[in-house]
Protein backbone atom coordinates (compact mmCIF):
# COMPACT_ATOMS: atom_id res chain seq x y z
CA UNK A 1 0.00 0.00 0.00
CA UNK A 2 1.75 3.35 -1.17
CA UNK A 3 1.49 6.19 1.59
CA UNK A 4 -1.56 8.04 0.45
CA UNK A 5 -1.01 11.53 -1.18
CA UNK A 6 -2.86 14.16 1.31
CA UNK A 7 -2.80 17.74 0.77
CA UNK A 8 -4.10 20.28 3.27
CA UNK A 9 -6.66 22.17 1.86
CA UNK A 10 -4.75 25.18 1.66
CA UNK A 11 -1.85 22.91 -0.62
CA UNK A 12 -4.76 22.27 -2.74
CA UNK A 13 -6.64 25.19 -3.24
CA UNK A 14 -2.85 26.31 -4.33
CA UNK A 15 -1.95 23.93 -6.99
CA UNK A 16 -6.04 24.39 -7.96
CA UNK A 17 -4.86 28.15 -8.03
CA UNK A 18 -1.71 27.66 -9.89
CA UNK A 19 -3.31 25.51 -12.31
CA UNK A 20 -6.47 27.80 -13.42
CA UNK A 21 -4.35 31.16 -13.36
CA UNK A 22 -1.73 29.52 -15.73
CA UNK A 23 -4.33 27.29 -17.19
CA UNK A 24 -6.95 30.05 -18.14
CA UNK A 25 -4.89 33.00 -18.01
CA UNK A 26 -6.58 35.03 -20.90
CA UNK A 27 -9.86 33.72 -21.92
CA UNK A 28 -13.07 34.79 -23.77
CA UNK A 29 -16.16 33.78 -22.24
CA UNK A 30 -19.81 34.24 -23.38
CA UNK A 31 -22.61 34.47 -21.02
CA UNK A 32 -25.77 36.55 -19.65
CA UNK A 33 -24.58 39.10 -17.06
CA UNK A 34 -26.91 38.49 -13.31
CA UNK A 35 -26.83 39.47 -10.10
CA UNK A 36 -24.81 42.80 -10.69
CA UNK A 37 -23.63 44.22 -7.38
CA UNK A 38 -21.94 47.70 -7.73
CA UNK A 39 -20.57 48.46 -4.14
CA UNK A 40 -19.00 51.57 -3.24
CA UNK A 41 -15.79 50.68 -3.88
CA UNK A 42 -16.60 51.20 -7.43
CA UNK A 43 -15.88 47.43 -8.64
CA UNK A 44 -18.59 45.22 -10.64
CA UNK A 45 -19.60 42.20 -9.39
CA UNK A 46 -21.93 39.79 -11.49
CA UNK A 47 -22.51 36.21 -12.55
CA UNK A 48 -21.72 35.08 -16.13
CA UNK A 49 -24.45 31.95 -16.82
CA UNK A 50 -26.08 30.22 -19.33
CA UNK A 51 -28.30 27.00 -19.40
CA UNK A 52 -26.23 24.89 -17.24
CA UNK A 53 -23.71 26.88 -15.55
CA UNK A 54 -22.63 30.25 -13.57
CA UNK A 55 -19.09 31.69 -12.94
CA UNK A 56 -18.22 34.40 -10.79
CA UNK A 57 -16.64 37.43 -12.51
CA UNK A 58 -15.33 41.12 -11.16
CA UNK A 59 -14.92 44.34 -13.08
CA UNK A 60 -12.54 46.23 -11.06
CA UNK A 61 -12.76 49.72 -11.36
CA UNK A 62 -9.29 51.10 -13.10
CA UNK A 63 -10.18 48.26 -15.33
CA UNK A 64 -13.62 48.93 -15.85
CA UNK A 65 -12.56 51.79 -17.92
CA UNK A 66 -12.39 50.45 -21.11
CA UNK A 67 -15.43 49.40 -20.68
CA UNK A 68 -17.85 51.74 -22.51
CA UNK A 69 -21.02 50.85 -21.76
CA UNK A 70 -22.42 50.34 -18.25
CA UNK A 71 -23.51 46.23 -17.63
CA UNK A 72 -26.89 45.49 -16.48
CA UNK A 73 -28.75 42.21 -15.88
CA UNK A 74 -29.74 40.09 -18.79
CA UNK A 75 -27.51 41.00 -20.93
CA UNK A 76 -25.97 39.05 -23.13
CA UNK A 77 -21.82 39.57 -23.07
CA UNK A 78 -18.37 38.85 -24.18
CA UNK A 79 -16.07 38.60 -21.65
CA UNK A 80 -12.45 38.91 -21.66
CA UNK A 81 -9.85 38.28 -18.77
CA UNK A 82 -8.13 35.90 -16.77
CA UNK A 83 -9.26 33.10 -13.97
CA UNK A 84 -8.20 34.05 -10.53
CA UNK A 85 -8.99 31.66 -7.10
CA UNK A 86 -9.80 33.00 -4.20
CA UNK A 87 -8.47 30.83 -1.67
CA UNK A 88 -9.73 32.29 1.55
CA UNK A 89 -13.26 31.58 0.33
CA UNK A 90 -12.40 28.52 -2.00
CA UNK A 91 -14.36 30.28 -4.80
CA UNK A 92 -13.14 31.26 -8.18
CA UNK A 93 -13.94 33.86 -10.77
CA UNK A 94 -13.16 35.65 -13.91
CA UNK A 95 -11.74 39.21 -13.96
CA UNK A 96 -12.66 40.59 -16.52
CA UNK A 97 -10.41 43.29 -18.72
CA UNK A 98 -12.89 43.78 -21.12
CA UNK A 99 -16.27 43.62 -21.67
CA UNK A 100 -18.40 44.08 -25.21
CA UNK A 101 -22.07 43.42 -25.97
CA UNK A 102 -22.61 40.26 -27.93
CA UNK A 103 -23.94 41.15 -30.97
CA UNK A 104 -23.14 44.83 -31.47
CA UNK A 105 -19.79 46.40 -30.41
CA UNK A 106 -19.61 47.98 -26.97
CA UNK A 107 -19.42 51.21 -28.28
CA UNK A 108 -22.35 51.07 -30.51
CA UNK A 109 -24.31 49.62 -27.46
CA UNK A 110 -22.76 52.52 -25.25
CA UNK A 111 -24.16 54.89 -27.91
CA UNK A 112 -27.53 53.57 -27.55
CA UNK A 113 -27.75 53.56 -23.98
CA UNK A 114 -26.67 57.06 -23.95
CA UNK A 115 -29.02 57.81 -26.22
CA UNK A 116 -31.89 56.82 -25.10
CA UNK A 117 -31.22 58.47 -21.73
CA UNK A 118 -30.79 61.63 -23.12
CA UNK A 119 -33.81 61.47 -25.18
CA UNK A 120 -35.46 60.57 -22.15
CA UNK A 121 -34.58 63.84 -20.76
CA UNK A 122 -35.73 65.90 -23.64
CA UNK A 123 -32.57 67.15 -25.03
CA UNK A 124 -33.49 66.21 -28.15
CA UNK A 125 -36.63 67.91 -28.20
CA UNK A 126 -37.18 69.94 -31.10
CA UNK A 127 -38.64 72.58 -29.08
CA UNK A 128 -35.57 72.67 -27.74
CA UNK A 129 -33.64 73.93 -30.73
CA UNK A 130 -32.65 77.21 -31.39
CA UNK A 131 -33.12 78.89 -35.05
CA UNK A 132 -29.92 79.55 -36.38
CA UNK A 133 -29.09 83.61 -36.14
CA UNK A 134 -30.15 85.25 -39.31
CA UNK A 135 -27.15 87.48 -39.43
CA UNK A 136 -24.28 85.83 -38.24
CA UNK A 137 -21.31 88.16 -37.83
CA UNK A 138 -18.80 86.24 -35.24
CA UNK A 139 -18.74 82.49 -35.76
CA UNK A 140 -16.97 80.11 -33.76
CA UNK A 141 -15.19 76.98 -34.55
CA UNK A 142 -14.37 74.02 -31.97
CA UNK A 143 -12.39 71.74 -33.90
CA UNK A 144 -8.81 70.20 -34.85
CA UNK A 145 -6.82 73.19 -36.22
CA UNK A 146 -4.91 70.79 -38.15
CA UNK A 147 -7.60 68.35 -39.78
CA UNK A 148 -9.59 68.37 -42.38
CA UNK A 149 -12.43 69.73 -40.93
CA UNK A 150 -11.21 73.37 -40.61
CA UNK A 151 -9.82 73.64 -43.72
CA UNK A 152 -12.63 72.65 -45.73
CA UNK A 153 -14.75 74.94 -43.46
CA UNK A 154 -12.72 78.16 -44.16
CA UNK A 155 -12.62 76.70 -47.62
CA UNK A 156 -16.18 76.84 -48.15
CA UNK A 157 -17.03 80.05 -45.80
CA UNK A 158 -13.84 82.13 -47.65
CA UNK A 159 -14.48 81.25 -50.89
CA UNK A 160 -18.15 81.80 -50.71
CA UNK A 161 -18.52 84.64 -48.19
CA UNK A 162 -15.46 86.32 -46.80
CA UNK A 163 -16.25 89.09 -43.99
CA UNK A 164 -16.81 86.90 -41.09
CA UNK A 165 -15.16 86.77 -38.00
CA UNK A 166 -14.28 83.29 -37.48
CA UNK A 167 -12.84 82.31 -33.75
CA UNK A 168 -11.14 79.02 -33.99
CA UNK A 169 -10.41 77.04 -30.58
CA UNK A 170 -8.20 74.25 -31.21
CA UNK A 171 -9.27 71.26 -29.14
CA UNK A 172 -8.08 67.54 -29.69
CA UNK A 173 -10.77 65.54 -31.37
CA UNK A 174 -10.17 62.45 -30.69
CA UNK A 175 -8.59 60.36 -27.88
CA UNK A 176 -9.41 60.19 -23.93
CA UNK A 177 -8.49 63.97 -23.76
CA UNK A 178 -10.71 64.99 -26.55
CA UNK A 179 -14.17 65.17 -24.69
CA UNK A 180 -12.80 67.31 -22.00
CA UNK A 181 -11.12 70.22 -24.43
CA UNK A 182 -14.09 70.21 -26.53
CA UNK A 183 -16.11 70.77 -23.22
CA UNK A 184 -13.50 73.32 -22.27
CA UNK A 185 -14.03 75.15 -25.98
CA UNK A 186 -17.22 75.58 -25.42
CA UNK A 187 -17.18 76.88 -21.67
CA UNK A 188 -14.51 79.51 -23.81
CA UNK A 189 -16.56 80.28 -26.37
CA UNK A 190 -19.60 81.86 -24.39
CA UNK A 191 -17.50 84.01 -22.54
CA UNK A 192 -17.37 85.80 -26.12
CA UNK A 193 -19.96 88.30 -26.19
CA UNK A 194 -20.07 88.91 -29.76
CA UNK A 195 -20.72 85.07 -30.46
CA UNK A 196 -23.36 84.61 -32.67
CA UNK A 197 -23.13 81.01 -33.51
CA UNK A 198 -20.55 77.62 -33.15
CA UNK A 199 -19.65 75.03 -35.66
CA UNK A 200 -17.97 72.01 -33.42
CA UNK A 201 -17.21 68.85 -35.11
CA UNK A 202 -14.68 67.16 -37.07
CA UNK A 203 -13.47 64.96 -40.18
CA UNK A 204 -14.45 61.72 -40.69
CA UNK A 205 -13.34 58.28 -38.95
CA UNK A 206 -13.96 55.36 -37.24
CA UNK A 207 -16.55 55.04 -34.74
CA UNK A 208 -13.79 55.30 -32.38
CA UNK A 209 -12.30 58.40 -33.57
CA UNK A 210 -15.72 60.02 -33.67
CA UNK A 211 -16.38 58.58 -29.91
CA UNK A 212 -15.40 62.02 -28.41
CA UNK A 213 -18.78 63.17 -29.87
CA UNK A 214 -20.87 60.99 -27.81
CA UNK A 215 -19.27 61.67 -24.93
CA UNK A 216 -22.03 62.76 -22.72
CA UNK A 217 -20.12 65.60 -20.82
CA UNK A 218 -19.74 67.25 -24.95
CA UNK A 219 -23.28 66.68 -25.07
CA UNK A 220 -24.46 68.22 -22.35
CA UNK A 221 -21.67 71.00 -23.11
CA UNK A 222 -23.78 71.70 -26.19
CA UNK A 223 -27.11 71.83 -24.83
CA UNK A 224 -25.63 74.59 -22.69
CA UNK A 225 -23.94 76.58 -24.94
CA UNK A 226 -25.11 80.33 -24.87
CA UNK A 227 -25.40 80.14 -28.81
CA UNK A 228 -27.06 77.94 -31.17
CA UNK A 229 -24.26 75.06 -31.67
CA UNK A 230 -24.31 73.28 -35.13
CA UNK A 231 -23.10 69.94 -35.39
CA UNK A 232 -20.72 68.73 -38.35
CA UNK A 233 -19.15 65.45 -37.36
CA UNK A 234 -17.80 63.07 -39.50
CA UNK A 235 -19.85 62.02 -42.75
CA UNK A 236 -23.51 62.04 -43.59
CA UNK A 237 -24.07 58.90 -42.49
CA UNK A 238 -22.24 59.29 -39.00
CA UNK A 239 -24.66 59.88 -36.80
CA UNK A 240 -23.00 60.77 -32.67
CA UNK A 241 -24.99 62.28 -29.85
CA UNK A 242 -23.53 65.23 -30.05
CA UNK A 243 -26.28 65.49 -33.45
CA UNK A 244 -28.87 64.96 -31.42
CA UNK A 245 -28.54 67.60 -29.01
CA UNK A 246 -26.84 70.17 -31.17
CA UNK A 247 -29.15 72.77 -32.48
CA UNK A 248 -28.70 72.09 -35.90
CA UNK A 249 -26.73 68.72 -37.53
CA UNK A 250 -25.02 69.94 -40.63
CA UNK A 251 -24.26 66.48 -42.49
CA UNK A 252 -20.28 67.34 -42.56
CA UNK A 253 -17.73 70.15 -41.95
CA UNK A 254 -18.33 71.81 -44.91
CA UNK A 255 -22.33 71.59 -44.36
CA UNK A 256 -21.84 73.67 -41.68
CA UNK A 257 -19.94 76.16 -43.40
CA UNK A 258 -22.66 76.31 -46.36
CA UNK A 259 -25.27 76.65 -44.16
CA UNK A 260 -23.76 79.50 -41.53
CA UNK A 261 -23.07 81.49 -45.38
CA UNK A 262 -26.22 80.43 -46.86
CA UNK A 263 -28.12 82.77 -43.91
CA UNK A 264 -25.94 85.36 -44.38
CA UNK A 265 -26.31 85.13 -48.14
CA UNK A 266 -30.01 85.13 -47.99
CA UNK A 267 -29.50 88.36 -45.95
CA UNK A 268 -27.73 90.18 -48.35
CA UNK A 269 -29.74 88.67 -51.23
CA UNK A 270 -32.75 90.20 -49.02
CA UNK A 271 -31.55 93.19 -48.75
CA UNK A 272 -30.48 94.21 -51.90
CA UNK A 273 -34.02 92.85 -53.03
CA UNK A 274 -35.69 95.42 -50.85
CA UNK A 275 -33.73 97.74 -51.95
CA UNK A 276 -34.33 97.19 -55.44
CA UNK A 277 -38.29 97.10 -54.78
CA UNK A 278 -37.59 100.12 -52.65
CA UNK A 279 -36.18 102.02 -55.87
CA UNK A 280 -38.73 100.53 -58.07
CA UNK A 281 -41.65 101.44 -55.97
CA UNK A 282 -40.81 105.00 -55.74
CA UNK A 283 -39.81 105.22 -59.31
CA UNK A 284 -43.75 103.85 -59.91
CA UNK A 285 -44.83 106.78 -57.74
CA UNK A 286 -43.07 109.04 -59.26
CA UNK A 287 -44.09 108.19 -62.68
CA UNK A 288 -47.56 108.07 -61.64
CA UNK A 289 -47.31 111.72 -60.59
CA UNK A 290 -45.54 112.91 -63.36
CA UNK A 291 -48.13 111.35 -65.46
CA UNK A 292 -50.65 113.66 -63.98
CA UNK A 293 -48.49 116.74 -64.00
CA UNK A 294 -48.25 115.70 -67.90
CA UNK A 295 -52.05 115.36 -68.23
CA UNK A 296 -52.68 118.41 -66.20
CA UNK A 297 -49.93 120.20 -68.54
CA UNK A 298 -51.56 118.91 -71.42
CA UNK A 299 -55.30 120.70 -70.57
CA UNK A 300 -56.27 123.53 -72.91
CA UNK A 301 -56.14 126.30 -70.04
CA UNK A 302 -52.57 125.76 -69.56
CA UNK A 303 -51.32 124.54 -73.15
CA UNK A 304 -53.04 127.69 -74.77
CA UNK A 305 -53.89 130.09 -72.38
CA UNK A 306 -55.54 132.47 -75.29
CA UNK A 307 -58.01 130.07 -76.38
CA UNK A 308 -60.30 130.66 -73.69
CA UNK A 309 -60.04 134.34 -73.94
CA UNK A 310 -60.28 134.20 -77.74
CA UNK A 311 -63.64 132.01 -77.29
CA UNK A 312 -64.94 134.35 -75.08
CA UNK A 313 -64.45 137.43 -77.01
CA UNK A 314 -66.12 135.78 -80.16
CA UNK A 315 -69.24 135.00 -78.08
CA UNK A 316 -69.09 138.17 -77.06
CA UNK A 317 -68.75 139.42 -80.57
CA UNK A 318 -71.54 137.41 -81.28
CA UNK A 319 -73.67 138.75 -78.85
CA UNK A 320 -72.76 141.99 -79.93
CA UNK A 321 -74.10 141.57 -83.16
CA UNK A 322 -77.10 139.78 -82.11
CA UNK A 323 -77.57 142.49 -79.92
CA UNK A 324 -77.29 145.22 -82.69
CA UNK A 325 -79.98 143.41 -85.12
CA UNK A 326 -82.44 143.18 -82.41
CA UNK A 327 -82.60 146.60 -81.30
CA UNK A 328 -82.45 147.70 -85.10
CA UNK A 329 -85.21 145.13 -85.58
CA UNK A 330 -87.52 146.57 -82.60
CA UNK A 331 -86.23 150.48 -83.93
CA UNK A 332 -87.85 149.84 -87.30
CA UNK A 333 -90.85 148.40 -85.60
CA UNK A 334 -90.74 151.23 -83.80
CA UNK A 335 -90.51 153.29 -86.57
CA UNK A 336 -93.43 151.34 -88.45
CA UNK A 337 -95.93 151.86 -85.79
CA UNK A 338 -95.10 155.30 -85.75
CA UNK A 339 -95.72 155.27 -88.93
CA UNK A 340 -99.27 153.74 -88.62
CA UNK A 341 -100.56 155.30 -85.64
CA UNK A 342 -99.30 158.86 -87.55
CA UNK A 343 -101.58 157.97 -90.71
CA UNK A 344 -104.30 156.85 -87.90
CA UNK A 345 -104.56 160.04 -86.58
CA UNK A 346 -104.51 162.00 -89.98
CA UNK A 347 -107.31 160.17 -91.03
CA UNK A 348 -109.21 161.18 -87.55
CA UNK A 349 -108.46 164.95 -88.52
CA UNK A 350 -111.98 166.93 -87.58
CA UNK A 351 -111.78 168.36 -91.31
CA UNK A 352 -110.95 164.98 -93.09
CA UNK A 353 -113.77 163.49 -90.93
CA UNK A 354 -116.40 166.25 -92.01
CA UNK A 355 -115.93 165.57 -95.46
CA UNK A 356 -115.81 161.51 -95.42
CA UNK A 357 -118.79 161.93 -93.29
CA UNK A 358 -120.58 164.44 -96.50
CA UNK A 359 -119.34 161.49 -98.53
CA UNK A 360 -121.07 158.56 -96.66
CA UNK A 361 -124.29 160.30 -96.01
CA UNK A 362 -124.38 161.34 -100.01
CA UNK A 363 -123.66 157.43 -100.55
CA UNK A 364 -126.56 155.86 -98.05
CA UNK A 365 -129.12 158.28 -99.60
CA UNK A 366 -128.47 157.18 -102.79
CA UNK A 367 -128.67 153.23 -101.44
CA UNK A 368 -132.06 154.34 -99.36
CA UNK A 369 -133.95 155.52 -102.99
CA UNK A 370 -132.28 152.09 -104.37
CA UNK A 371 -133.25 149.96 -102.00
CA UNK A 372 -137.17 150.97 -101.68
CA UNK A 373 -138.31 149.78 -104.56
CA UNK A 374 -136.15 146.37 -104.84
CA UNK A 375 -137.37 145.54 -101.39
CA UNK A 376 -140.93 145.41 -102.11
CA UNK A 377 -140.75 142.51 -105.31
CA UNK A 378 -137.90 141.25 -103.30
CA UNK A 379 -140.55 140.22 -100.65
CA UNK A 380 -143.03 138.79 -103.06
CA UNK A 381 -140.70 136.48 -104.14
CA UNK A 382 -139.62 135.40 -100.77
CA UNK A 383 -143.56 135.06 -99.65
CA UNK A 384 -144.11 132.48 -102.51
CA UNK A 385 -140.97 130.56 -101.69
CA UNK A 386 -141.76 130.69 -98.02
CA UNK A 387 -145.03 129.03 -98.90
CA UNK A 388 -144.03 126.68 -101.48
CA UNK A 389 -141.29 125.50 -98.47
CA UNK A 390 -144.14 125.16 -96.04
CA UNK A 391 -145.88 123.06 -97.94
CA UNK A 392 -143.49 120.70 -99.27
CA UNK A 393 -142.96 120.16 -95.06
CA UNK A 394 -146.62 119.57 -93.99
CA UNK A 395 -146.48 116.42 -92.71
CA UNK A 396 -150.03 115.89 -94.67
CA UNK A 397 -148.29 115.87 -97.52
CA UNK A 398 -146.82 112.57 -97.67
CA UNK A 399 -150.87 111.30 -96.73
CA UNK A 400 -151.06 112.18 -101.21
CA UNK A 401 -148.14 108.85 -101.28
CA UNK A 402 -150.57 106.23 -99.66
CA UNK A 403 -149.63 107.06 -95.84
CA UNK A 404 -152.04 107.14 -93.28
CA UNK A 405 -152.07 109.12 -89.97
CA UNK A 406 -153.66 108.00 -86.61
CA UNK A 407 -154.98 110.16 -83.91
CA UNK A 408 -156.62 109.12 -80.71
CA UNK A 409 -159.85 110.48 -80.36
CA UNK A 410 -160.65 112.93 -79.20
CA UNK A 411 -157.05 113.82 -77.61
CA UNK A 412 -155.65 114.32 -81.08
CA UNK A 413 -152.68 112.49 -80.24
CA UNK A 414 -151.04 110.95 -82.90
CA UNK A 415 -150.69 107.29 -82.66
CA UNK A 416 -146.73 106.14 -83.00
CA UNK A 417 -147.15 102.83 -82.06
CA UNK A 418 -149.93 99.80 -80.44
CA UNK A 419 -148.51 100.21 -76.54
CA UNK A 420 -151.47 102.31 -75.02
CA UNK A 421 -154.21 101.74 -77.22
CA UNK A 422 -157.09 99.03 -76.16
CA UNK A 423 -159.73 96.97 -78.17
CA UNK A 424 -162.86 99.20 -78.48
CA UNK A 425 -160.57 102.65 -78.37
CA UNK A 426 -161.94 105.43 -80.48
CA UNK A 427 -159.33 106.56 -83.38
CA UNK A 428 -159.32 108.99 -86.35
CA UNK A 429 -157.54 107.55 -89.44
CA UNK A 430 -156.72 110.65 -91.61
CA UNK A 431 -155.93 109.83 -95.64
CA UNK A 432 -154.57 111.32 -98.29
CA UNK A 433 -158.05 112.63 -99.35
CA UNK A 434 -160.51 112.53 -96.56
CA UNK A 435 -160.41 110.69 -92.72
CA UNK A 436 -161.94 107.46 -91.28
CA UNK A 437 -163.61 106.99 -87.61
CA UNK A 438 -162.40 103.50 -86.73
CA UNK A 439 -162.53 101.32 -83.60
CA UNK A 440 -159.46 99.32 -82.32
CA UNK A 441 -160.08 95.61 -82.90
CA UNK A 442 -156.88 94.08 -82.35
CA UNK A 443 -153.70 95.51 -80.21
CA UNK A 444 -150.24 93.98 -81.29
CA UNK A 445 -147.87 95.80 -79.11
CA UNK A 446 -145.11 93.96 -81.50
CA UNK A 447 -145.51 92.37 -85.16
CA UNK A 448 -143.37 90.29 -87.19
CA UNK A 449 -142.29 92.97 -89.52
CA UNK A 450 -138.87 92.96 -90.67
CA UNK A 451 -136.89 95.57 -88.77
CA UNK A 452 -135.54 98.06 -90.97
CA UNK B 1 -26.00 101.09 -36.69
CA UNK B 2 -25.66 101.84 -32.99
CA UNK B 3 -29.09 103.39 -32.65
CA UNK B 4 -31.44 100.73 -34.02
CA UNK B 5 -31.14 97.13 -34.55
CA UNK B 6 -30.85 95.33 -37.55
CA UNK B 7 -33.05 93.38 -37.49
CA UNK B 8 -35.40 96.29 -37.10
CA UNK B 9 -33.96 98.16 -39.46
CA UNK B 10 -34.82 95.64 -42.07
CA UNK B 11 -38.39 94.96 -40.66
CA UNK B 12 -39.00 98.88 -41.07
CA UNK B 13 -37.21 98.38 -44.35
CA UNK B 14 -39.80 96.22 -45.48
CA UNK B 15 -42.60 97.95 -44.10
CA UNK B 16 -41.65 101.08 -46.16
CA UNK B 17 -41.20 99.65 -48.77
CA UNK B 18 -44.37 97.22 -48.78
CA UNK B 19 -46.48 100.80 -47.83
CA UNK B 20 -44.64 102.17 -50.70
CA UNK B 21 -45.92 99.43 -53.45
CA UNK B 22 -49.34 100.08 -52.27
CA UNK B 23 -49.11 103.35 -53.82
CA UNK B 24 -51.42 105.00 -51.32
CA UNK B 25 -49.25 107.87 -50.04
CA UNK B 26 -49.14 111.42 -50.96
CA UNK B 27 -46.29 112.61 -52.86
CA UNK B 28 -44.47 114.32 -50.00
CA UNK B 29 -44.94 111.32 -47.62
CA UNK B 30 -43.75 109.03 -50.52
CA UNK B 31 -40.37 110.89 -50.69
CA UNK B 32 -40.42 110.83 -47.23
CA UNK B 33 -40.69 107.03 -46.80
CA UNK B 34 -38.07 106.57 -49.57
CA UNK B 35 -35.54 108.61 -48.36
CA UNK B 36 -35.91 106.87 -44.96
CA UNK B 37 -35.89 103.50 -46.59
CA UNK B 38 -32.51 104.51 -48.50
CA UNK B 39 -30.78 105.25 -45.38
CA UNK B 40 -32.04 102.41 -44.04
CA UNK B 41 -31.16 100.42 -46.68
CA UNK B 42 -27.21 101.66 -46.43
CA UNK B 43 -27.50 101.22 -43.00
CA UNK B 44 -28.36 97.59 -42.69
CA UNK B 45 -25.53 97.21 -45.89
CA UNK B 46 -22.71 98.98 -43.78
CA UNK B 47 -23.46 96.73 -41.01
CA UNK B 48 -23.14 93.71 -42.61
CA UNK B 49 -20.34 94.96 -44.04
CA UNK B 50 -18.25 95.90 -41.04
CA UNK B 51 -17.94 92.24 -40.24
CA UNK B 52 -14.70 92.37 -40.88
CA UNK B 53 -13.01 89.09 -42.25
CA UNK B 54 -10.72 87.63 -39.05
CA UNK B 55 -9.99 84.23 -38.88
CA UNK B 56 -8.59 84.01 -35.31
CA UNK B 57 -7.64 81.07 -32.51
CA UNK B 58 -8.97 81.42 -29.57
CA UNK B 59 -6.77 79.57 -26.69
CA UNK B 60 -5.95 79.98 -22.69
CA UNK B 61 -2.73 81.17 -22.01
CA UNK B 62 -1.25 79.61 -18.30
CA UNK B 63 -2.97 82.19 -16.45
CA UNK B 64 -6.39 81.03 -17.89
CA UNK B 65 -7.07 83.76 -19.76
CA UNK B 66 -8.74 83.63 -23.22
CA UNK B 67 -6.32 85.26 -25.73
CA UNK B 68 -7.17 85.39 -29.44
CA UNK B 69 -3.82 85.39 -32.43
CA UNK B 70 -4.34 85.14 -35.83
CA UNK B 71 -4.83 82.09 -37.28
CA UNK B 72 -2.54 81.35 -40.33
CA UNK B 73 -4.28 79.79 -43.49
CA UNK B 74 -4.16 79.65 -47.28
CA UNK B 75 -6.84 79.47 -49.17
CA UNK B 76 -7.03 76.41 -50.58
CA UNK B 77 -3.84 74.87 -49.23
CA UNK B 78 -3.94 71.07 -48.96
CA UNK B 79 -2.17 69.17 -45.77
Amino acid sequence: MSERAVYSVSELTARIKAQLETGFPAVWVQGEISNLRTPGSGHAYFTLKDETAQLRAVLFRGRGRRVRFEPEDGMQVLAFGGLDVYAARGEYQLVVELLEPKGVGALQYAFEQLKRRLEAEGLFDRARKRPLPVYPRVIGIVTSPTGAAIRDMLNIIGRRFGDLHILIVPVRVQGDEAPGEIVAALAALSEVAALDVVIVGRGGGSIEDLWAFNDERVARAIVACRVPVISAVGHETDFTIADFVADLRAPTPSGAAELVVREKLAVIEGLVELHARLRGAMATQLARWNERVIGLARRRVLTEPGRALRDSNRRLDEARGALHAAVRAHHRLLLHRVELKTNALSSQHPLARISHGAAVLAQLRGRLAASATHRATHSRHRLAAAVGRLQSLSPLAVLGRGYSLTRRVPSGEVVRGAVGLRVGDAIEVLLGEGALGARVTDVKERDDRHQV
Amino acid sequence: MTDIKFEDALARLEQIVDTLEAGNLPLEESLKAFEEGIGLARRCARYLEEAEKRIELLTKDEAGLLRAEPFKWVEGEQA
